[in-house]
């Protein structure tokens, strides 16, 4: 064989191998920090733990019921605000991308997703907390919906974007109003690769806690209406973890298995639904 | 795209229709700058006394004394800076690493998966990232890494004095740990997005999957590349609770990446929910306003150099 | 198939966001009292507040956001009660704008922990010797002045590691406000508060943070609460108090140093008593408090609070022990009856 053409095989299998350890080396952490996790979590799962309210410092037992719904409704009412911004809005950018307001509207959401976590709790608390005097799942829920709006709008342009030009056609040329043609055609068209990025965008600010502190606030107790303080995952976890007691460290490493595992089903059922609607094309 | 033709045919009160849907769409979209507007003006109102008494001196002095009332912010920056450039250099050569692997060189069916634990890696509550990074990651830096760098290059103002495992060097480990799926996940869209045809050429011409990808898909990928590093960078910038964890929280200059130092996010999330006075709040806000402002330029600059690649961030999606 | 799958998620969707909007639908029930504020009492509150919600139906939700916040949202209101680990200054008390009572709940104390191989709790320190130690002009373990207070114990010739707390705390209020008082150097150059700037030393995040450093780190030295030392077994330094004795901190020690202050503690409450008089009282204590106003707004609200508070300084005191804090003593309670006495309601007192 040429000795040239060895070493460029050479030289493609070395990088091949290169790039392979690359990504061994990037993902050694995730195993790592998940054994950990897992070490000193496990033991506090149990089903008290999805059952019951947190017990007392010092005693055994006590679980993080509240805290899940909590977050479950965190992410609810998020969803009630920055979905259909996010929706309509991305459709804008989509259906009239050459206007001013969009190619605006573009760059501050690129920009917003970069923004610390922290400001947009502070933005709630004074946009909230402080007119109506008192925290409340509601003030959470605008945090964190504030921050689904730049990701949830800029997966829906591209989604919808992707609708084929001839399926508009067909519609307006039936004699639809392009209102109604967006909204009754276009969109469910674009339905599965739309909850797709909700699902993802979600999963993402299920796991924030600065934006909740000085606005959901957190609650041990049950919560009975949304301008009540709430309690969440993440709150929960990060009050327990400063703690000095062995039994609520515990528990709140078993609160972040809980938190990736619902990371982690949310992207599973996310990808899912898109690998599905990929073959189905 | 903009108003198809078919639209002519329709009924006024369907134009009418049309308008209204229109104007609502694009009050939605405006929503977006509208609130990031108010955000920078809330901030500047809450940060004014600071900037009324300390002016520009901020930025380039290093005294932070809560006790005395006086505020620079000049060490934090430095460590800000320092700990992310040093994230930087660890993640976007492993990044790019990955990248070429899952969009070049790896068999479809583990590009999924592969894909899918790197963005668990981002799940991950900071604050445990930073727990393991103070029981595992320290001890480790401590009595291997740190140990083994003096020995070998210890001739550098870099890697001397004593190896305590809290500083810049752990901190930019984390913090590596914590942008790198950022890097992958950008920089692969990116290379994706590389037309087919460009790689059929260099094929075609007898290249190497390796020299395809240096001589096709990285050069058109560059800027792309470039913004996915930018991007990086701003998450690196304004990571708090892992960080602070680890970096030793001193406010100092040093050379040496065993010394201890301090960030910004950091000092914000140590410092403001015990702070009482008016002029130290103020303060923490104006820190935190520097760092928006830094980190706003950083996205900007960034989704300029990945638009002129790919249009639309197929990366979000993906 | 597509059709089907999206509709069920979309559906899946719109049942969480109901189930978010109907929880505002349920009635009104029990009375709840929000409060914030302190971390360091956090494991006592919840303790209390889980009894308490069992016996008396009152929900207590507390939620420990540090001193500064508590004190921030007392002011602002959005809280029915503070709670903070160090007084109100004249000026935050006058921006809040109205009477402010600072109710003691229970003791802690501050520990200096240490990790010198070989050495186990028990290193004696003097109060000039500890200054030093923080300001870094004592810097080896083997300096003269500590092997002077140390005859029988062996230490190496090592460097110091100074470690503080880094994040605004308590901890760190009632510790440099011991220092201030017993160095006069430490009161000119550094001075007392929840944050300040250290001369030398590496900051740790919270508890777990310097308690972390401390015990990895060969040679290290530094500050905790004496709940997490005693919880995580850390070696404990004795510190001479005022009588001239070494004391090791406990929690009878820690009452000792509040019985030892009782008589220089204003009637107001807001004072930090650290360098107590008191042959065995541990000299690094302080107190935590919980923030109420005077008069307050809203009748139903006011008597619930106002009964929680005597429940918690009364009944609620034996649960501080097991959770590591020193309780009050009776005298000092008498006291905070009559100022819980005084608080009124729209112009009607709320304690008989």
């Amino acid at each position: 064989m040429d000795p040239r053409y060895r070493l460029r095989r050479g030289m493609d299998q070395g990088m091949t191998l290169v790039c392979f350890l690359c990504t061994l080396l990037v993902l050694t952490p995730l195993v790592l920090v998940l054994t950990f996790l897992a070490q000193t979590g496990l033991s506090a799962l149990n089903w008290d733990f999805f059952t019951k309210l947190p017990g007392a410092a010092g005693e055994p037992g006590g679980g993080m019921a509240n805290a899940i719904t909590g977050t479950l409704i965190l992410i609810g009412l998020a969803g009630c605000l920055g979905i259909p911004i996010g929706v309509l809005g991305g459709t804008f950018l989509s259906e009239y991308p050459q206007t001013q307001v969009s190619r605006i509207s573009r760059f501050a959401a690129d920009v917003m997703n970069g923004i610390p976590s922290i400001v947009m709790g502070l933005f709630a608390y004074v946009l909230i907390v402080l007119p109506l005097r008192h925290f409340s799942a509601l003030a959470g829920g605008v945090a964190l919906g504030v921050m689904l709006i730049p990701t949830v709008m800029r997966t829906t342009e591209e989604v919808v974007r992707l609708v084929p030009q001839s399926v508009r056609e067909a519609a307006l040329a039936l004699g639809i109003p392009q209102w109604k043609t967006t909204l009754r055609v276009v969109l469910p068209t674009a339905t599965a690769g739309i909850v797709t990025g909700i699902m993802i965008a979600l999963a993402r600010i299920a796991g924030e806690t600065a934006p909740l502190l000085f606005t959901a606030f957190g609650n041990r107790f049950w919560n009975r209406s949304i301008l009540q303080p709430i309690a969440a995952l993440p709150l929960q976890i990060f009050a327990y973890a400063i703690s000095p007691f062995d039994d609520w460290h515990r528990q709140a490493w078993a609160g972040a298995l809980v938190l990736v595992a619902i990371v982690l089903v949310v992207n599973v059922g996310a990808r899912y639904a898109t690998s599905r609607q990929v073959r189905l094309r | 795209m903009g108003s198809p033709q078919g639209g002519r045919l329709v009924r006024d009160t369907a134009r009418t229709g049309d308008q209204w849907f229109r104007l609502l769409l694009a009050a939605m979209a405006a929503a977006v700058p509208f609130v990031i507007g108010t955000m920078v003006v809330a901030l500047i109102a809450a940060a004014w006394p600071a900037i009324l008494r300390f002016g520009a001196r901020f930025l380039i002095t290093t005294t932070w004394d809560p006790v005395a009332s006086q505020f620079g912010v000049l060490s934090f920056v430095y460590g800000t800076v320092v700990s992310s450039a040093l994230a930087l250099l660890i993640a976007v050569p492993l990044g790019l690493g990955v990248s070429i692997f899952l969009s070049e060189l790896v068999p479809g069916w583990l590009r999924t998966p592969i894909s899918f634990l790197v963005e668990l890696l981002a799940a991950i509550p900071s604050v445990v990232i930073g727990l393991w990074g103070i029981f595992v990651l320290v001890p480790w830096v401590r009595t291997t890494a740190e140990p083994a760098l003096q020995a070998s290059l210890g001739f550098l103002p870099l890697f001397r004095g004593p190896p305590l495992g809290l500083g810049l060097l752990t901190a930019g480990l984390i913090l590596s740990v914590m942008v790198v799926p950022f890097v992958v996940a950008v920089s692969t869209a990116v290379m994706r997005a590389v037309p087919t045809a460009q790689r059929e050429a260099a094929q075609a011409l007898g290249a190497t999957r390796w020299e395809t990808t240096r001589t096709a898909v990285l050069p058109y990928a560059r800027s792309g590349i470039l913004g996915a590093i930018f991007l990086a960078l701003a998450r690196a910038l304004g990571e708090t609770m892992a960080v602070t964890m680890v970096i030793g929280n001193v406010a100092q200059i040093r050379v040496s990446l065993f010394a201890p130092a301090y960030t910004i996010p950091a000092v914000i999330a140590n410092e403001f929910a015990e702070a009482t006075g008016d002029l130290y709040v103020a303060a923490l806000v104006y820190a935190g306003l520097v760092l928006l402002v830094v980190t706003v330029a950083m996205n900007a600059l960034a989704r300029l150099l990945v638009n002129r690649v790919v249009q639309g961030p197929s990366f979000i999606a993906e | 198939m597509q059709v089907m799958r999206v509709r069920l998620m979309v559906l899946a969707l719109a049942i969480m966001l109901l189930g978010g909007g109907l929880s505002t639908v349920r009635a009104q029930s029990p009375v709840i009292l929000n409060g914030a504020g302190a971390t360091f009492p956090y494991p006592l509150y919840s303790k209390w507040s889980q009894v308490y919600a069992a016996e008396k139906g009152v929900q207590i939700n507390y939620q420990s956001i540090g001193s500064g916040g508590g004190i921030r949202q007392f002011i602002a209101k959005t809280v029915d009660f503070g709670a903070s680990d160090g007084p109100m200054t004249d000026e935050q008390i006058a921006q809040a704008g109205g009477r402010v009572l600072h109710i003691p709940m229970v003791a802690g104390a501050v520990v200096v922990t240490y990790n010198v191989p070989g050495v186990t709790s028990g290193l004696n320190f003097a109060p000039d010797v500890l200054a030093d130690i923080f300001l870094g002009k004592v810097t080896k373990w083997n300096d003269p002045r500590l092997l002077q207070d140390n005859q029988k114990a062996v230490l190496p010739a090592a460097d110091i590691v100074v470690v503080h707390r880094s994040d605004g705390s308590g901890t760190t209020n009632i510790f440099t406000n011991y220092l201030s008082k017993v160095s006069p150097q430490w009161k000119t150059q550094v001075g007392e508060g929840p944050s300040v700037n250290w001369p030398t030393g590496l900051g740790g995040k919270g508890n777990e943070g310097v308690a972390g450093v401390v015990k990895q780190t060969p040679y290290a030295l530094g500050y905790v609460e004496l709940a997490y030392a005693l919880t995580n077994k850390m070696a404990l330094g004795y510190v001479r108090n005022k009588a001239g004795q070494f004391v090791p901190p406990t929690l009878s020690s820690t009452s000792r140093a509040v019985d030892g202050a009782l008589a220089s503690i204003p009637q107001d409450f807001r004072v930090f008593f650290t360098n107590p008089d008191g042959k065995d009282a541990y000299p690094i204590a302080g107190f935590t408090w919980i923030l109420i106003y005077g008069e307050q707004p809203d009748p139903v609200k006011g008597k619930a609070l106002v009964t929680f508070l005597w429940w918690a300084t009364h009944d609620g005191q034996k649960y501080a022990p097991t959770l590591l804090y020193a309780p009050l003593p009776k005298s000092l309670v008498a006291r905070i009856e009559q100022t819980l006495k005084t608080m009124t309601a729209q112009g009607a007192a709320l304690l008989p």
